[in-house]
């Protein structure tokens, strides 16, 4: 019996859950866009999918110094994310330039994974929109191409379905649900993203309070305030749904764990203010998508958010102030 | 009786398979024992008078014990001579005053030692007394002093009694077995308790993981009107007082309160067996079952093992310890103590004995915080793991005890969790201790 033991403080057992296993999770979660990003836009999308994700590694690695690339997964979920918010066939050193902000600005420069307090991606999307913003917003949309993978889709290019009503009007749901509508690369299916969703709420990786905040308040105001130009309220509330970022948003963005609150309420506080600020851009603002400037703002009051909903603890009496 | 289940918790891989099975066997009384003369929370004890170096003892006879009321006394496993008297190892980490005894194998017990007659004769201060004098403490691995918790101040009125069958520990089946083996004698023990406190009811509360045990138990206590058994979800930590009063009764035990603010008094169900011993022959609590198990564990079993056996010989008995053993824990995998080596007696709280090997023992290497609220979610009594542990980590002790540190009883739900392998258990413990500190100041 003089076998060298080792001597911790109990829990002496631990999840299997890495930081690793997290991020691998959400690549996976990704895969149903990134596929079907590749079926709508063809190659084009394919290599800018490609270079975020091999520029945000490689930078990472770089700031690093490390030799691993992938390491602990995060770098490629920003570089994968921050490709599926851009238009599908932006140039190669436009998906740099981002991917490579989003690792440095939206992310090391706060000390590396878990420091940030912005949505990396978005950082990296909210510099490439105002340093270049004629080719991120405007009528610079291809249009989505399906099955046809050596096409150059750049050619025929439009605006979204947000830019006004009768672009709205030009798509059914099925082009909505399905994905066969111009957008950003990976924003547009809602059926993939929904997929890559539910895999989320399954391993536990993402609270339904955020994506059901932000979903349930974009249909809300949709159906009060979107006019009804849509097959009537209700349909003018789903439409608000399923065009533009707000799926995305809120099933990939908004439930980032870094930038968003750990309290359950706070989650749920999160989601509705997401899309609260999404719906007065949309509807009242100068710009005809707001998803990211929503998420990000709401990043920003995250530790207020959170230092305000922190729970009654088990047994515990308000203490009436 | 179906029943609600509490927020937070985990599901961790119990490997409870390996010894449910398993029936409880006697290990043969040692040739020495040391026992603690500290085993339960509270007062220690001191040799009685005569007991000293050279000394006879009998079986059973009582050798130590305290004036204070939180204590419990401490009686010779073995009959034989007193070897020694000082210090020794012991489960939490730090020599302890032990009284060595070397058995002459005789294994007489003190003839004082008689049945205390029927439970109807027997008044509730009847009962209260014998469970003090046999020394029983709470079998669970608490070990609070079970008289103490008989003896509630007469305002206030105790309604239910709650036995804990759960035993929501990963890989120990010490409980489980004495449910099997013994379902008789915990319900003889629980109408006894019952007398003592002059309760209305009892509920014994089992995870539905030992399905065969609440099978045997409801078969037992058929034609008691007011005793019942709950079939519990299986999570940990269900056996947790406040989760299980919650999830068998309905009631939430007040932060910083005692189950007996809401009328109710539990314990475990080997305190039950033992308190059934004391009463139907007499005899105080000199032995316990133990589980011992774990892949470090060459043949795990559940043994009745004298009070003051080393661990190392329990060890041997069950076929050593395998070469890629890399830590040894009394108790459980999420509340119990690691031990430099396995040179420290079994005592009254002992319920496992668990070697892990490498395979099983995670070296955690850390990685920051993501944020991911998993230890949130986790927290049975909602509190904010990652944000107390920030604070303890920058010392900011009075934000850990504002975010109701104190409330924390380190059932490792958070540490288990965490994907960044952050020692939140351990960081919130040693807020409490710097907490308790402050305020004794
Ligand atoms: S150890 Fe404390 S803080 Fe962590 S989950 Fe358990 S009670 Fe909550
Ligand atoms: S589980 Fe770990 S990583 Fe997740 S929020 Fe808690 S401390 Fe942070």
């Amino acid at each position: 019996m003089d076998k060298k033991l080792v001597v911790s403080s109990s829990p002496h057992i631990r999840t299997i859950d890495s930081v690793q296993s997290v991020m691998t999770d959400v690549l996976i979660a990704l895969f149903p866009a990134a596929l079907m990003a590749v079926l709508l836009f063809g190659y084009k999308a394919l290599l800018t999918m490609l270079i975020s994700v091999v520029t945000a590694m490689v930078v990472e690695a770089l700031w690093l110094r490390k030799r691993d690339l992938f390491s602990d997964g995060s770098a490629a979920v920003t570089g994968l994310l921050f490709a599926m918010v851009l238009p599908p066939a932006p140039p190669w050193w436009l998906v740099v330039i981002g991917a490579a902000s989003s690792i440095i600005i939206g992310k090391q420069v706060y000390g590396g994974i878990g420091y940030n307090i912005f949505n990396p991606a978005l950082v990296g999307r909210a510099i490439v929109v105002m340093s270049w913003g004629t080719r991120m917003v405007g009528p610079i949309w291809p249009q989505p191409q399906p099955f046809a993978f050596t096409t150059d889709i750049s050619a025929v290019t439009m605006a979204t379905a947000l830019a006004g009503q009768q672009e709205a009007l030009s798509y059914s749901y099925a082009n909505y649900f399905i994905g066969t509508i111009p957008g950003c690369l990976g924003e547009t299916s809602a059926l993939a993203l929904l997929l890559g969703g539910a895999w989320l709420y399954y391993k536990g990786h993402i609270d339904w309070r955020i994506p059901g905040g932000f979903i349930g308040t974009v249909f809300l105001f949709g159906l009060l305030f979107g006019g009804g130009f849509y097959g009537g309220s209700f349909g003018t509330g789903l439409f608000h749904v399923l065009a533009g970022g707000v799926m995305i948003g809120a099933i990939y963005m908004a439930t980032d764990m870094v930038t968003t609150p750990v309290t359950t309420t706070g989650k749920l506080i999160f989601g509705i203010g997401c899309g609260l600020i999404t719906m007065l851009i949309r509807l009242w603002g100068s710009m005809p998508e707001g998803v990211t400037f929503a998420i990000l703002i709401m990043n920003g009051l995250t530790p207020i958010i959170d230092n305000f909903t922190i729970p009654q603890q088990f047994g515990g009496v308000k203490k009436s102030a | 009786m179906n029943i609600t289940v509490f927020k937070g918790g985990v599901h961790p891989d119990y490997h409870k398979e390996v010894t449910a099975t398993m029936a409880v066997t006697p290990m043969k009384a040692p040739l020495t024992v040391v026992i603690p003369l500290q085993q339960h929370i509270g007062a220690p004890c001191e040799p009685l008078e005569g007991i000293e170096v050279g000394a006879q003892v009998k079986m059973g006879q009582k050798i130590a014990d305290s004036s204070g009321f939180v204590s419990a006394p401490i009686h010779a496993s073995v009959s034989g001579t007193i070897k020694e008297i000082g210090p020794y190892n012991h489960p939490l980490g730090r020599p302890v005053q032990s009284i060595t005894i070397e058995s002459d194998g005789e294994e007489k017990w003190d003839e004082q030692i008689k049945p205390a007659g029927n439970l109807d004769d027997l008044s509730a201060e009847d009962i209260r007394k014998l469970v003090r004098e046999a020394g029983i403490v709470g079998l669970g691995g608490a070990t609070f002093p079970a008289h103490v918790k008989l003896s509630p101040p007469p305002e206030k009125k105790i309604d239910i009694v709650v036995i804990n069958g759960a035993e929501c520990e990963p890989y120990l089946s010490a409980d489980h077995r004495v449910m099997l083996e013994k379902p008789e004698e915990i319900v003889f023990g629980l109408k006894a308790m019952i007398k003592a406190l002059g309760a209305e009811k009892a509920v014994i509360g089992i995870e539905d993981n030992k399905s065969d045990a609440i099978r045997v138990l409801e078969q037992v206590t058929a034609e008691d009107e007011n005793i019942s058994v709950a079939k519990l979800h299986t999570k940990y930590p269900q056996g947790a007082e406040k989760m299980l009063i919650q999830v068998t009764t309905g009631r939430k035990v007040p932060s910083g309160g005692l189950p007996l603010d809401v009328g109710i008094v539990n314990h475990n169900v080997g305190t039950a067996v033992a308190v059934s011993k004391a009463i139907k022959e007499g005899k105080p609590l000199i032995e316990r079952v133990v589980t011992v198990t774990g892949s470090g564990i060459n043949r795990p079993a559940n043994l009745l093992v004298r009070i003051g056996t080393l661990v190392s010989e329990v060890i041997d008995h069950c076929g050593g310890l395998k070469d890629n053993t890399l830590k040894l824990i009394v108790g459980g995998p999420m509340m119990g103590l690691a031990q430099p080596n396995a040179n420290l007696p079994i005592i009254k709280g002992t319920s496992g004995i668990l070697a892990l090997t490498d395979e099983d023992v995670y070296l955690a290497e850390r990685a920051p915080c993501i944020r991911c609220a998993k230890c949130v979610e986790a927290c049975p009594v909602t509190l904010m793991p990652t944000m107390i542990a920030q604070a303890a980590e920058h010392t900011l002790y009075s934000r850990a005890e504002k975010l109701h540190a104190l409330d924390c009883f380190e059932c490792g739900c958070c540490s288990y969790s965490c994907p960044s392998k952050i020692p939140l258990t351990q960081l919130i413990r040693i807020a409490k201790a710097e907490i308790m500190k402050a305020k004794k100041k």
